[in-house]
């Protein structure tokens, strides 16, 4: 459904764009329908970047991105199937207006012939899919609503567009922890309809707790990628394992990440190119920064 | 049910609805634009009950504030009054003119610039820089003495096409903080266009700010036309309110104790403009949902 090929991103900085920085080089993978894909990466990977390409936000510096084998363009048509959410729900809304705004406007682009009192039924059933309570959060203003609150609304925003591919980039990021799990199991649901989701996060427990494959992702390159039960009970980059090793736990000190001198995967380095270490179980040199 | 028919197609109506609901409750918007009001209506009205021209010398020079001459005489005895209601129109006029024109080329280009951003960017800001540091006064004088302009529609076109640049810069600013916000991507996730974004999302944000730069445009341009009065390149055969002050300043009328010539034409500026900022802060009020709740 999406598919990814050799994406990069360079973005141009400094006066009249002298230099440029990569933000994202060589990635590719798939999102096939009712899939969830988790983008691992800390702050700085490039996977927002990702994300925003995807959704046709961002120009891709080389590369393609389709989905349906066409094209990511931005327009009507590609809204129509793809959507995004993002971290920080207070800057989603536009603060001067009502946050029910948001479907107001996918009416006007999307449905301009449905009748109001039929809308107005199809946004309440969308709200309470999200298990809000359509009393308590229209007509209200943004700085009126809770994070949680602000969030779902998005989230039945793009329920109401029947999309078939959502990029969740953190939204659980801003969420106290009994919304979190109640927004993950509504992307549950959703997913169980046929809904592909691509879910980025820093979080290595919320990745796994929904996907099936597992990217991470590390200054811009795809380090490891494949199934989550691979990646997360196998890892094979240090650099995963170095995430995973991060990741607090109770009753348990950290134990320091152990040093790379060694790297199977060699073969591949410097080239960017992924090995296959199982089924669909891919991974990068260990030495990429040092190997020439 | 009633929260929920606001989200009908008659919800951009009702948000103006709303607006007008908060405007006529609020005192500094009501004052502000009551004495701008006040003096608009004078200065379109007021000549039309002056039966001597503003600038006829009169037989009784030097004459305080009377029935025969409610703001008393100049120098020359010309009738204040007189002067001071002609002189409003063509200080609103020149204002309107110059403010507005300045306002719409400063907020083109800021938007331009802001939302775009990259060459476009680069561009347009090097285009407002040049034009920022010409010495507009200058070019002004050689502009108005080359041309010979003598009309008032002509002197705040001119005014206008120097003013804008810092407008610009504000905006394009302003813009810049805007435009990366989340919201403007997920009206670009709603089928919306460039245009529908800036009108729509960006520029609802930045209203009162918008308003407050055409306030200051107001407010310079009719600084520049009396200044550009004051040396003797205005309208010829018109009357301002810059040019009262001048000829009062010129004929010593502070010296003389001749009050009367100087206060009302100083007076009506510091209260045009003192009362749009009033105004506005009322505006900003009525257009930002936070500070309604206050």
């Amino acid at each position: 459904m999406l598919r990814l090929d050799d994406v990069t991103k360079r973005f141009r900085i400094g006066a009249l764009g002298g230099r440029s920085l990569t933000a994202v080089s060589d990635v590719s993978f798939e999102v096939a329908p009712g899939e969830v894909v988790s983008l691992i990466g800390e702050s700085g990977s490039g996977k927002s970047t990702i994300g925003r390409m995807i959704l046709g936000l961002q120009p891709i510096t080389s590369g393609t991105i389709t989905f349906d084998g066409r094209p990511v363009r931005q327009g009507k048509e590609f809204y129509r199937g793809v959507q995004g959410i993002f971290q920080d729900p207070f800057s989603s809304f536009n603060p001067v207006f009502k946050a029910d705004r948001v479907f107001a406007m996918v009416k006007d682009a999307y449905f301009p012939s449905v009748p109001g009192p039929e809308w107005a039924a199809r946004v309440e059933d969308a709200l309470r899919d999200v298990r809000l309570n359509p009393g308590q959060v229209l007509g209200k203003y943004p700085h009126q609503l809770s994070g949680g609150q602000l969030q779902r609304l998005l989230i039945a925003r793009a329920l109401l567009l029947e999309i078939r591919l959502l990029v969740a980039d953190e939204i659980t990021s801003m969420l106290d922890a009994s919304t979190r799990i109640e927004v993950l199991n509504l992307l549950a649901e959703l997913k169980s309809r046929g809904l592909g989701v691509l879910y980025i996060t820093h979080d290595l427990s919320l990745g796994t707790y929904l996907a099936e494959r597992t990217i991470v992702l590390r200054r811009g390159s795809v380090v490891e990628m494949g199934p989550t039960g691979q990646v997360f009970g196998g890892p094979l980059h240090p650099y995963t394992r170095e995430l995973l090793a991060a990741v607090p736990r109770l009753h348990q000190p950290w134990d320091d990440a152990t040093p790379v001198d060694t790297c199977a995967y060699h073969l591949n380095g410097g080239t960017g190119v992924l090995a296959e270490a199982g089924s669909g179980h891919f991974v990068a040199c260990a030495r990429l920064s040092t190997c020439q | 049910m009633t929260a929920l028919q606001e989200v009908t197609p008659q919800e951009r109506e009702g948000v103006r609805r709303e607006a007008l609901y908060f405007a006529v409750r609020n005192g500094k918007l009501l004052t502000g634009f009551g004495v701008v009001a006040v003096l608009l209506v004078l200065g379109l009205v007021g000549p039309l009950f002056t039966d001597v021209p503003p600038n006829q010398y009169g037989p009784r020079p030097m004459s305080p504030p009377s029935a025969e001459h409610w703001f008393g005489t100049t120098t020359f005895g010309q009738d204040i009054f007189a002067q001071f209601v002609h002189g409003l129109r063509s200080t609103f006029a020149v204002g309107a003119i110059g403010g507005g024109i300045a306002a719409v080329i400063g907020m083109l280009v800021g938007f331009t610039a802001g939302y775009r951003g990259g060459v476009v960017d680069e561009v347009l800001n090097m285009l407002t820089n040049v034009v920022l540091v010409i010495p507009a006064l200058a070019v002004l004088l050689i502009v108005n003495a080359y041309l010979g302009i003598r009309s008032v529609a002509v002197q705040g076109l001119f005014i206008g096409l120097t003013q804008w640049p810092w407008a610009a810069r504000a905006i394009r600013a302003q813009t810049f903080t805007l435009r990366s916000r989340e919201f403007v991507d997920l009206a670009r996730m709603s089928g919306a266009g460039t245009w529908r974004i800036i009108t729509r999302e960006i520029a609802p944000n930045m209203s009162s700010y918008l308003f407050m730069t055409f306030i200051l445009l107001f407010g310079g341009s009719i600084l520049i036309a009396s200044s550009l009065d004051f040396i003797g390149l205005g309208p010829t055969d018109a009357v301002s309110l810059g040019l009262m002050l001048q000829n009062a300043t010129q004929w010593s009328a502070l010296q003389l104790g001749m009050w009367w010539w100087f206060v009302p034409p100083g007076a009506a500026i510091t209260a045009v403009v003192g009362a749009l900022y009033v105004a506005n802060v009322g505006l900003d009020e009525v257009f930002n949902p936070k500070l309604r709740e206050l």
